[in-house]
């Protein structure tokens, strides 16, 4: 009874704090004597609406460009992750063109990639080799962000606490089988939260594909912007990749939840 | 040593200046004077009259790197990454470097009384203070954008045309048509690109680069068959940034031809004034003359039907 009593007046009291900061800031803008100026170029309903069903149309090449490259780094990433994982001095090379790999495609970056693949590949006109804007952009951010990923799977598979990996030896299991059955179920389960932040950023870097001359949400923005000068089409852009990001990130938040309450249910 | 010589200069151009303004002064009082080299265009655009960012000064600005035709002349030793122009427009070189200090002297300004600065064609236009009086920069007046900023009256009219290399699908197009299957590209925030969708209409959507240089680094790797900008342009693309470049040849404009303004600050005092300037030198055939000398025979290709 006075536990609800008390959460309900955490509620009101969270409410009411939350709206006297946001009335604060809002009159701290609006005060500002070129807020019209600056709400006429950001904040348009005209350009708003106007601008809405062409970036829509184009935001298609950014979802197309994430889902296909996301299916592509989930793989490409845990094999890295894995071949810097492995111990025995006869893959040494493996592990270090691994280690290089992921140093180099982390530390690079990737509108510069996106410049050398997109624009210097296709001049070198060899026969076979594509020149489609999409592909470059797509194996840039498979690069990129593959490498980003690996990290985040290595991290995973190191948390995972060395006695299982033992205890699992003890039973009669090969090293592999340990991996593949003791030591990655666990590691990925507790990768899901990182891995989903990840993917958020690689949403947001199929922009990158625009520099090759592809029409995508971003560039649509753009055009429309300078057409008019007017700048309300980019508050379009970020609005819809929000509609697609926050629910993500809420869904991260619920599965961490989730998962923290499993692995501690039986404990508490 | 230097402060104290700087001082000195600094001085005497105070004194010139104080000088030449009360000069100024009594020529208007006596109710100006047509010989004068420096006559205003208007009473109401005296110099000392206009509202300018910094006093005596006249501000102008355009993007960098600046290109030929409008800039040219070269800049020994411009690293242009710290800020300094590839094509120094101080040198009042090229058409828009010519017509710009062409409007300075109208509107009273000597060549020392004008300042350079650099802006990007975005921050040309984003809301707040502008740090420039002009900006000039090939940019189209458009209705929608002059919502945004004001124009001066246009000092050119400008066609479009397509280029492109030896070896694209396009290299031997003579007419729209051949064109209608070609994958074409353009710079954003030009009428190059109404053009391409109003005129051209390919099947193909249009490729959009940030930049003119993007958009023959496509050209050249194959991603696009033509690039289309506005005819002098695309001549200096092919007589100096491409190898085995094609003038394809001029779009045909549908309605009459958008015309380059300078940008000014929306509700500017200098607007009127500035765009008096520039009808007056088109009425006494200055314009005319400085589009014979920087772009000559580049300002028109074949019309392709």
């Amino acid at each position: 009874m006075t536990a609800a009593r008390s959460a309900r007046k955490g509620t009101l009291v969270a409410v009411i704090s939350t709206l006297v900061v946001a009335t604060l800031i809002a009159i701290a803008i609006g005060s500002s004597p070129s807020w019209p100026l600056v709400q006429k170029a950001f904040f348009d309903g005209t350009y708003f609406s106007t601008s809405l069903p062409d970036v829509v149309d184009a935001f298609f090449i950014n979802i197309q460009l994430f889902v296909l490259a996301e299916i592509l780094i989930l793989p490409i990433g845990l094999l890295i992750a894995l071949a810097r994982s492995i111990t025995n001095p006869a893959f040494a090379p493996l592990r270090i063109f691994a280690t290089i790999y992921t140093d180099f495609f982390r530390g690079v970056p990737s509108i510069l990639l996106i410049y050398v693949l997109g624009f210097g590949v296709p001049a070198l006109r060899l026969p076979g080799v594509p020149k489609e804007p999409f592909f470059w952009a797509l194996v840039t951010l498979v690069l990129i962000y593959s490498a980003y990923v690996s990290e985040v799977y290595r991290a995973g598979i190191e948390s995972i606490h060395p006695s299982q990996e033992r205890a699992a030896r003890a039973l009669g299991l090969s090293r592999f089988q340990a991996l593949r059955y003791v030591v990655l179920p666990q590691a990925l389960r507790r990768v899901v939260p990182p891995l989903l932040n990840d993917f958020i950023g690689l949403q947001k870097d199929t922009a990158l594909v625009s520099i090759l001359g592809v029409v995508e949400a971003f560039k649509q923005a753009q055009i429309l912007k300078s057409a008019n000068f007017n700048f309300t089409p980019l508050m379009t852009t970020a609005l819809i990749f929000l509609v697609i990001t926050i629910p993500m990130t809420r869904l991260v938040d619920r599965l961490a939840a989730k998962d923290r309450a499993a692995q501690q249910g039986g404990t508490r | 040593m230097s402060t104290t010589r700087s001082r000195i200069a600094f001085g005497q151009t105070t004194r010139m200046a104080v000088v030449v303004m009360a000069m100024a002064m009594f020529l208007a009082a006596c109710g100006g004077s047509a010989a004068s080299p420096s006559a205003s265009v208007d009473a109401s655009c005296a110099k000392d009259k206009l509202a300018l960012k910094t006093a005596g000064k006249l501000t102008l600005s355009t993007d960098n790197p600046a290109y030929s035709p409008w800039f040219q002349g070269g800049n020994e030793g411009a690293t242009v990454w710290t800020g300094d122009y590839n094509n120094d427009p101080a040198k009042g070189q090229g058409y828009e470097g010519a017509v710009a200090y062409a409007v300075a002297a109208k509107l009273g300004f000597t060549a020392d009384e004008v300042v350079w600065i650099h802006t990007t064609f975005e921050n040309s236009y984003a809301p707040g203070a502008k740090s420039f009086d002009l900006y000039l920069a090939q940019v189209s007046i458009k209705p929608e954008r002059a919502e945004a900023v004001d124009f001066s009256a246009g000092y050119y009219a400008a066609a479009q045309g397509v280029v492109t290399i030896e070896g694209s699908p396009i290299a031997g197009a003579t007419s729209l048509a051949d064109l209608k299957t070609a994958k074409l590209g353009a710079m954003i925030g030009t009428t190059s690109l109404d053009a391409i969708n109003e005129t051209i209409k390919p099947d193909t959507e249009v490729a959009v680069f940030n930049t003119n240089d993007e958009a023959l680094a496509a050209l050249n790797g194959g991603l696009i068959d033509g690039v289309v900008t506005d005819v002098p342009t695309a001549f200096y693309m092919r007589d100096a940034q491409l190898t085995g470049g094609i003038i394809v040849g001029q779009i045909p404009s549908t309605d009459e031809l958008e015309e380059f303004g300078f940008v000014l600050e929306k509700g500017s005092a200098l607007t009127a004034c500035v765009s008096a300037a520039v009808k007056a030198l088109g009425d006494d055939g200055t314009l005319a003359s400085l589009l014979t000398e920087w772009i000559a025979d580049k300002a028109s290709a074949p019309v392709l039907k």
